[in-house]
């Protein structure tokens, strides 16, 4: 299994490399640079032509490439223009944010789908399994945007249990214990709110793929060994029923990405996703580069993931 | 002399279909002895797999009416936690198709030492694994440490169905059934996998129901034989007396369509139509009338029965005594010889 993942992180290099060339290159085929609207248009043409040279803004794609690589794997990821501040520091914070985010709605996204997908699946047909596949339609049919800006009113405004806005309340020194509580409490509404659309499609996989695995020859074979219903349960069906969850996973990661962006604008939680949409409106487009080449990244190392944890799961995958 | 292991009286195995329920095994009375082969041969859809599913209570969504006694239990009776302790343990089944009877995420060795476990929460872990590479030994798989940490996927049929051999025997059980054993299995595997079946009966002195279309098989291994139609016993009897004499024209029908090595034959010899479906199954009268078209109605009984026409020899209906092959097959057969 050593093999297979050392394998699988060799590949892991050139997608990323391959991302960062598409992501430069489509950055460069923006309209505009860095010296176009935001230099006092008084200024002497040629004087703004000779700041391009000696910035090298004139250079073939390739050189800038390189330039835009290497400043990268230094840490230097260029200036934002509207926050005026180095882009590194400006997302360091954001990414953090982000990331727990996306943890925490992992979490709910299992801790939803497992039992759901496991009763669905083991009582399928039933009315509690009608119940769960109404609640996956509907989650199907409901955009994440309506559902977020629901939850908010519901439990944010209307109830008052969690905050409305921000990552962490005001005034609290980072590193203490409330203001670790405050940076929860405002991750759990948002979380939620992601977790309770998302973890639809992998309810209805893990239903269909226990009721498929139910019927497999190798289920009879372990309830003629005597093994009773539980058994068979826990250790013949849900295992093998994983197996697509797992591969499911990579999407998974992808699809948090896409939901981070709305969730985090309608929170107002500071993370690359309201970055992101932010930079893209103002065209700062150092920033939009960067928060790209992060998000492909991250589905990249979601695949990887999901390809690990497909090769623990299921003996077949992995190479001899 | 021989001892009865197993008594089926007057089972009934129904499955719903729509509202109502159909009886795909109806009313099947008969007996298994310790050490003995009774096979169970008829066509695909005749019921033979849902009667080897009733006796290991393995059907979650049939109605089952009758008894089967075994071990003074009564089966379809018993509870899941009884069936269970029993299942594995005293009665065991080898199932039809090897490449997809194992659980592909666990290891051979595993699969077998479950079977152990689960019969004997004190065996310690050790021990089981000696027993499994006893048992991997015993069905005759080579380098079984090798193989004891292997996947399914990287065994051919052959060794799979040896490991499904090995998890049936685990516990040494009384009955044994074997749901089509050899089906997919290569010509030459199959000899060596029916061997092996003979060895262990012998061995652990069990009661075998061997479940077959195969009469090949049968001759080979059956000590007795019971023909199955449509849900039903049409003929049972030791099986010298079966295949020299057979009565019930759906065995005399099955033995003329097995092509003979020595007569050069132009045409198979085929039963006419097909086993009805269970939805428009006829449940009176002979099941068979409608593929004997050309014997008269009343040589059939309204409501057939089982008749002992020697000892240990029985037969259902009466149209047998009046059956013949029609005369345009005899024809083609003779033109062939010529």
């Amino acid at each position: 299994m050593w093999k297979f993942i050392v394998r699988r992180l060799f590949v892991t290099f050139p997608q990323i490399l391959l991302l960062s060339i598409i992501v430069f290159l489509m950055a460069e085929m923006m309209p505009g640079d860095a010296l176009t609207g935001l230099i006092d248009p008084n200024i002497d043409p040629a004087a703004i032509e000779a700041q391009r040279e000696r910035l090298g803004l004139n250079d073939p794609w390739h050189i800038k490439y390189a330039d835009w690589v290497s400043g990268l794997v230094q840490g230097d990821l260029g200036q934002s223009f509207r926050f005026k501040m180095p882009v590194s520091d400006l997302v360091g914070q954001r990414l953090l944010n982000t990331f727990w985010l996306s943890v925490a709605t992992l979490i709910f996204t299992y801790a939803i789908a497992l039992p759901l997908g496991i009763i669905s699946g083991r009582w399928n047909d039933t009315w509690g399994d009608r119940l769960i596949t109404g609640y996956t339609y509907v989650g199907f049919a409901a955009p994440l945007f309506i559902t977020a800006l629901v939850m908010l009113w519901v439990f944010g405004f209307q109830l008052g249990w969690f905050p409305t806005g921000g990552s962490v309340a005001p005034g609290l020194e980072p590193g203490s214990w409330d203001y670790f509580v405050s940076k929860v409490q405002h991750l759990l509404l948002p979380a939620f709110s992601m977790a309770v659309i998302t973890t639809v499609s992998t309810v209805q996989y893990l239903r269909s793929e226990i009721i498929d695995t139910k019927q497999k020859d190798f289920i009879i074979t372990a309830r003629a060994k005597g093994a009773p219903e539980s058994r068979v349960y826990n250790r013949h069906i849900f295992r093998n029923s994983l197996v697509p969850i797992a591969a499911f996973f990579g999407y998974e990661i992808t699809g948090l990405i896409g939901g981070s962006i709305f969730v985090e604008n309608i929170y107002g939680y500071p993370g690359m996703g309201q970055l992101f949409l932010d930079s893209v409106l103002l065209r700062d487009f150092s920033v939009v580069t960067v928060v790209v080449l992060i998000f492909g990244i991250a589905a990249i190392l979601g695949a990887l993931i999901s390809d690990i944890l497909l090769s623990i799961i299921d003996p077949r995958i992995r190479i001899k | 002399m021989s001892e009865e292991l197993v008594k089926i009286q007057n089972l009934k195995t129904s499955f719903r279909i729509k509202d109502d329920y159909y009886a795909a095994v109806d009313d099947v009375t008969l007996s298994v002895n310790k050490n003995e082969v009774l096979a169970i041969v008829g066509e695909s859809g005749s019921g033979k797999s849902a009667l080897a599913f009733s006796v290991m209570g393995l059907h979650n969504r049939a109605k089952i009416e009758g008894d089967i006694y075994f071990k003074d239990q009564n089966i379809p009776k018993l509870s899941p936690a009884k069936l269970n302790q029993m299942r594995g343990d005293d009665m065991a089944m080898i199932f039809q198709d090897p490449l997809t009877a194992l659980n592909p995420l666990m290891t051979i060795g595993d699969q077998i030492s479950e079977t152990l476990f689960l019969h004997n929460k004190n065996l310690s872990k050790e021990k089981r694994r000696e027993r499994v590479i006893d048992l991997l030994n015993q069905v005759g798989i080579p380098r079984p440490e090798y193989i004891y940490d292997q996947y399914p996927h990287e065994l051919s049929g052959g060794m799979r169905q040896r490991v499904i051999i090995a998890i049936a025997i685990a516990n040494k059980p009384e009955l044994l059934i074997a749901d089509e054993p050899t089906t997919a299995l290569d010509v030459t595997i199959q000899a060596q996998i029916l061997d092996l079946i003979r060895e262990l009966k012998e061995d652990m002195d069990a009661g075998v129901i061997l479940i077959t279309h195969d009469l090949g098989v049968v001759a080979e291994m059956a000590d007795r034989v019971a023909v199955m139609y449509a849900g039903q016993i049409v003929e049972i009897a030791d099986v010298h007396s079966l295949f020299e004499n057979p009565l019930h024209p759906y065995t005399r029908s099955l033995l003329n369509s097995v092509p003979n090595a020595d007569e050069v034959q132009d045409k198979l010899h085929v039963i006419q139509g097909i086993v009805p479906s269970l939805q428009y199954l006829p449940r009176k009268g002979c099941r068979f009338a409608s593929r004997i078209p050309w014997i008269d109605e009343s040589a059939h009984e309204e409501n057939p029965e089982m008749h002992e026409v020697r000892p240990g020899h029985f037969v259902r209906c009466t149209c047998h005594s009046q059956f013949y092959f029609p005369e345009e097959n005899k024809e083609e057969h003779s033109d062939g010889i010529s």
